[in-house]
């Protein structure tokens, strides 16, 4: 689904990608997991074109990612912070999505919509301006935003971080289904209990380098780890000693 | 709205809509309707164009700045949430400017229009110096929004964005008469009425003064540049350059600010 070859990106004097090698599955749910600052956030924003590499090259399903925007029509994005304009009102927002994503002439609403909306509980919300909607509220407003259009591949950047428990738990649901679907998911987070009911595969970040990539059996096998919250300390620990 | 790529326009209208609903744009909406109405209430017409040019050379550059500024602030998670969609830099770019640009424009033209046609303005010279204020201040308008997108990217962080946008004004439409003036002393003695007419073109603000007090016949009011400007072209001529020129920076910064958001990580 994606290849990523040499990735290499610089703010100022700080490298924070130091030479990536990836290649993600199909139909998988990865995980990228790392301490705060180990470049997971701008992985994924170069994955989206959000942020320019300084070297090397990311292939999203054969199309090479230098501009170019129609591949990103199959691509469903939840960011860390989910914040909108302060004065539209939610269905504002899912309407103008949708006027950019669909093809002039095309329904009006997605058959989905109604769905997506009642699991997450969020109709009576829609017609409030932003501003005055919770958190939470507003983070469940951008998973309905990144499962909205039937995307291959969605990129979820700690995305239950702000949500309540039920709602969480939808979202996991969610998730895994729609990997059964064939849909291919990239996820970080912190939570790792979390990670591990979710991940196929983990990729480990450190320092801009990849530490680990591969799947989620293979590193609790090769760990000898309880869960990945451990088997990852563990790595860690032998970064450090090493 | 031909020429402009349907995403953009699409773009634009949601970002109409978000800004129309501010509390800062009715705020400079009612702004000008007040002053102008209070201006023309207490002086006439022509008292009230004169004191408008000041007002609008000084307030229209400071809010477009300041305005747009914490308005892509504000819109700095949404523009990461467009830019994941199937969107081209330039087609959020063009979105984002007009749905800025036109909103102030409009709150400007609203608020000094209806005040003169409420009171009615039967001499022709008259509605014609009101046009060339409106033009001229939509003209302020778009340049000083484009500069707002230039700030913008300039720096991550917040504090110092709204520093170089203050910072700008204060050199455009405050600091600007003091420099012309230190420039004249230290080179009194030489030819400097190119140099002169130079610095007025490098400023968009002390351009539309120029353009505008040609417009009205005002020179004592037209600071040590304009002076220079008027003896070099009176008449129709000078009007055409110094439009020409305020022309130039209505598209400069935009461009300018476009490769800026090209190049931009978010």
């Amino acid at each position: 689904m994606i290849e990523i070859a040499g990735l290499v990106k610089r703010y100022g004097a700080q490298e924070v990608l130091r030479g990536i090698d990836l290649h993600i599955r199909r139909g998988r749910v990865t995980a990228i997991v790392g301490p705060n600052g180990a470049g997971k956030t701008t992985l994924i924003k170069i994955i989206l074109g959000l942020v320019r590499a300084d070297a090397g090259r990311v292939v999203v399903d054969g199309a090479p990612v230098d501009g170019e925007c129609a591949y990103r029509a199959r691509i469903g994005y939840m960011p860390q912070l989910a914040r909108f304009p302060q004065n539209l009102t939610g269905a504002e927002l899912l309407a103008m999505l949708g006027d950019l994503r669909r093809e002039p002439g095309a329904v009006r609403r997605l058959p989905g919509q109604e769905a997506l909306i009642e699991q997450f509980a969020l109709a009576p919300f829609l017609s409030r301006p932003v501003r005055a909607l919770s958190g939470g509220t507003r983070q469940k407003l951008s998973a309905v935003m990144a499962f909205l259009f039937d995307p291959d591949l969605l990129i979820l950047d700690e995305p239950t971080a702000g949500l309540d428990p039920v709602a969480s738990g939808v979202f996991k649901d969610r998730i895994l289904a729609e990997r059964d679907e064939g849909r291919t998911f990239i996820l970080s987070s912190h939570f790792m209990n979390e990670l591990q009911e979710l991940a196929d595969d983990v990729v480990f970040l450190l320092d801009g380098r990849i530490r680990f990539a591969g799947a989620l059996h293979d590193l609790m096998r090769s760990t000898r780890q309880a869960n990945l919250g451990r088997a990852i300390s563990h790595l860690l620990s032998r970064e450090v000693a090493a | 709205m031909i020429g402009v790529p349907a995403a953009s326009r699409k773009i634009m209208t949601y970002e109409l809509r978000d800004v129309a609903r501010s509390r800062w744009l009715i705020a400079y909406t009612l702004f000008f309707l007040a002053v102008t109405d209070a201006l023309l209430r207490f002086g006439g017409a022509g008292k009230a164009l004169v004191s408008l040019v000041s007002i609008t050379l000084f307030v229209i550059p400071l809010v477009a700045l300041v305005f747009g500024t914490v308005y892509l602030d504000n819109a700095r998670d949404f523009t990461e949430l467009l830019l994941a969609q199937p969107v081209t830099r330039r087609q959020l770019f063009g979105g984002l400017y007009l749905g800025l640009a036109l909103p102030l424009g409009a709150a400007f033209a609203v608020g000094v229009l209806v005040p003169f046609a409420l009171h009615g303005l039967e001499d022709p010279a008259q509605r014609a110096s009101v046009a060339v204020l409106v033009l001229v201040g939509l003209a302020l308008t778009c340049v000083f929004t484009a500069l707002a997108f230039v700030v913008a990217s300039l720096s991550d962080d917040r504090l110092k964005r709204m520093a170089a946008a203050i910072g700008v004004w204060l050199l455009v439409a405050v600091l600007y008469d003091g420099i012309v003036l230190v420039v004249v002393m230290l080179f009194g003695d030489r030819a400097i009425e190119r140099p002169m007419l130079g610095l007025m073109i490098a400023n968009p603000v002390d351009l539309a003064r120029v353009l505008l007090l040609l417009q009205f016949d005002l020179s004592a009011l037209m600071g040590y540049t304009g002076a220079v400007f008027q003896r070099f072209f009176s008449g129709a001529r000078g009007t055409a350059i110094a439009a020409s020129a305020l022309a130039v920076w209505v598209v400069a910064p935009v461009l300018f600010g476009l490769r800026m958001f090209e190049r931009r990580d978010f």
